[in-house]
């Protein structure tokens, strides 16, 4: 479908710019493993859930300050509106800023699990593709949200506050789905199920709301 | 991305369009007619919603009041064919300065349904002067050539409504000759032009009809003798109804 | 008619709440909990009030983000306000309520968190509507929606994961003895939403205009 592909073209283009200056990759992973740091000379001692917690609030944390930095980009030709210029459907324009986000986000979870795992003692091996189902649908639900609240955010005044404001609240559903069935995942006694239960969940978040973008991007971004 | 190409409109009217945030008004009650081989040139001072207008005709932005029609059908009607018939330069340039000129022009491109792109990307680039930078990235260029890129990609889909803001802030004496040939061109091919500028001198020759703004207000200088910018002052110095 | 109706609101409201006490205390104690229950009769209605503005919020932003109507836009502007106040009550009541009956002020359980995530969505509409510049209307329109959609999470969040909160059964599941006093405090609180909706889309409506009168001084 035309739309798919303009998406797609949007797409490439955000990973090409991204590969050209390297900056997001380098400076969210910075952030992400900084954050982690923290968290790690904060909590002395470790409980059984840190782990969970501490890779979800870091994914989230450093995908604001990711999502901050595209925007921000953006704005310095006022690209985004010649994007919304073109003749390609709104939806096409923001899927395809939603998956650059995602493959970004991706990409710097790539090596922040690793390291969270390392420093909090969790077990990566024991079902490595729920795991990884869960932060795909967790990145995806706050991506969905996200993309939408900072493109809209371009305009406004005193957006670098704004946006974790609002971005925070509406994906706390993410971040419980998403710690609860991680910690399902690395407890003592892993419940499985129970972490199934806990994907399913962020899908139907991931669903609904990234319906909703598609259905009001194009309202919202005419002023 | 359009599959045929839709049919040309040959005039946009801007009806009753009006524009306000809260209690600050930038447009008031705007008529205005432009018509293909036309070149409209929008004067007045920072703030008189020059802009505004252009945002308004672009689809960008939504009217309070009023709305504008492209060939007699307002933009709802056309869906989003209207905006591959558009081309905008903007204040800003609209380019990403870490690609390079020639990927910068291939992209829009894409996003336009270009056909034949890259003949239509060499061309446009010899057009402009920008062959031997093409490679480099849009980031390494002065405003100048940024300003002959962004034109580039403004005019690479053939639009019929070409709208500039500001176009000739930063250019050289050339380069200016050059924007010149090339609006004039285009409004003789038929498309409809309409431009925001300060820069009287580079407009005299260029705009066949000379519109005023003033605090949103919009008033229609019309063609006839003597240089725009006294024409411009004598209406600045009336008190508009 | 807006002189009649509002006033007629807010006295059937005010009267319903001073008859509202006496209600109450004539139910019977609930077997466990004791007299504590009794928050129960104000808590639960807040909530729904609270549930019932958001999703009245998410309507009028849905018709403003489309129609850009601006009545569309008071009315949801109103409908955020009163989620945070009648959001508030059920926040300060929950806690009074639970640390009688469980022990602890606050638990990090579903239905608890996602009113407090709820009601924090909108008071983010407000900050946005009043830091955003111009503009932030449309954008706090999108707000609206999100956080209308998420309230259906609120709901049903206490029925997929039993925890200490009581599920939303027990409306129904009510002796008649408690019953009474529950709708006609429900009842009642809805009343006093209407006025107090009316009243604020009214004021807002006032200082649109008092707006549009500056702008025709200046023409």
């Amino acid at each position: 479908m035309a739309a798919l592909r303009a998406a797609w073209l949007v797409t490439q283009k955000d990973l090409r710019v991204e590969l050209r200056s390297r900056e997001l990759v380098y400076t969210t992973l910075f952030f992400a493993v900084a954050c982690v740091l923290v968290f790690a000379f904060a909590f002395g001692s470790p409980e059984e859930d840190t782990a969970a917690g501490v890779l979800w609030v870091a994914v989230m944390f450093s995908g604001t300050v990711a999502l901050g930095r595209t925007f921000e980009r953006e704005r310095q030709g006022e690209t985004l509106r010649a994007l919304l210029l073109s003749p390609v459907e709104r939806g096409a324009v923001y899927l395809g800023k939603l998956l650059a986000l995602v493959a970004l986000m991706s990409g710097v979870q790539l090596v922040l699990v690793p390291v969270v795992a390392l420093l909090f003692h969790a077990p990566l091996g024991r079902a490595p593709a729920l795991l990884a189902a869960l932060l795909v649908a967790g990145t995806l639900g706050f991506a969905a949200v996200g993309t939408l609240f900072s493109a809209m955010l371009s305009r406004a005044r005193s957006r670098d506050i704004l946006l974790p404001m609002l971005l925070y609240p509406m994906t706390v559903p993410v971040v419980i789905a998403g710690v609860e069935g991680t910690v399902a995942l690395f407890a003592r006694e892993p419940n499985l199920a129970m972490a199934e239960t806990w994907l399913a969940m962020l899908v139907f978040f991931d669903a609904v709301f990234l319906t909703l973008a598609l259905w009001t991007f194009g309202a919202v971004m005419e002023e | 991305m359009p599959e045929a190409s839709p049919p040309d409109f040959h005039d946009i009217e801007v009806r009753g369009v009006s524009r306000r945030y809260g209690r600050r008004r930038a447009l008031v009650r705007a008529n205005l007619t432009c018509r293909a081989g036309e070149v409209v040139g929008l004067f007045g001072p920072n703030g008189a919603g020059k802009s505004t207008l252009l945002g308004i005709v672009s689809t960008l932005m939504r009217p309070s009041e009023g709305e504008v029609r492209y060939g007699g059908r307002p933009a709802a009607e056309w869906g989003e064919g209207l905006r591959a018939r558009i081309g905008v330069l903007g204040h800003d340039l609209y380019l990403y300065g870490d690609l390079t000129a020639r990927e910068n022009l291939e992209f829009f491109g894409r996003l336009y349904a270009v056909p034949k792109l890259g003949e239509r990307v060499e061309a446009s680039l010899a057009e402009a002067r920008l062959a031997d930078r093409a490679h480099d990235r849009v980031g390494s260029f002065s405003r100048g050539l940024r300003q002959r890129l962004a034109l580039a990609r403004a005019l690479l889909h053939e639009p019929r409504l070409v709208l500039l803001d500001e176009p000739f802030t930063g250019l050289d004496d050339e380069s200016v000759e050059l924007l010149s040939d090339r609006l004039r061109a285009l409004a003789h091919s038929g498309a409809i032009v309409v431009m925001a500028t300060h820069d009287f001198e580079s407009a005299d020759g260029l705009v066949d009809r000379p519109v005023c703004l003033r605090d949103g207000h919009v008033r229609v200088l019309g063609a006839g003798p003597g240089r725009i910018r006294e024409r411009y002052r004598a209406a600045l110095a009336e008190a508009w109804t | 008619m807006q002189r009649v109706v509002v006033p007629a609101l807010l006295v059937v409201a005010a009267v319903m709440f001073m008859w509202a006490p006496y209600r109450i205390d004539a139910a019977p104690y609930e077997s466990t909990m004791g007299l504590v229950q009794k928050i129960f009769y104000f808590h639960v209605p807040s909530a729904m009030t609270a549930m019932l503005s958001a999703f009245v919020c998410g309507f009028a932003s849905v018709f403003y983000l489309w129609r850009r109507n601006p009545k569309a836009d008071h009315v949801a502007l109103a409908a955020a306000e009163l989620v945070v106040v009648f959001g508030l009550i059920v926040l300060v009541t929950g806690p009074l309520w639970a640390r009688k009956a469980w022990g602890v002020w606050w638990q990090w359980e579903a239905r608890l968190t996602i009113t407090l995530v709820m009601w924090m969505i909108f008071v983010a509409y407000l900050l946005l509507r009043r830091f955003g510049g111009p503009g932030s209307e449309v954008m706090a329109a999108a707000v609206g929606i999100f956080g209308m959609a998420l309230v259906p999470f609120v709901y049903w969040s206490v029925n997929v994961w039993r925890t200490l909160h009581p599920t939303t059964d027990v409306a129904r599941t009510l002796p008649p003895e408690m019953a009474g006093p529950f709708w006609w405090s429900v009842f009642a609180f809805l009343v006093f939403y209407a006025g107090l909706l009316l009243v604020r889309v009214r004021l807002e409506r006032a200082r649109a205009a008092l707006d549009d009168a500056y702008v025709l001084l200046e023409e």
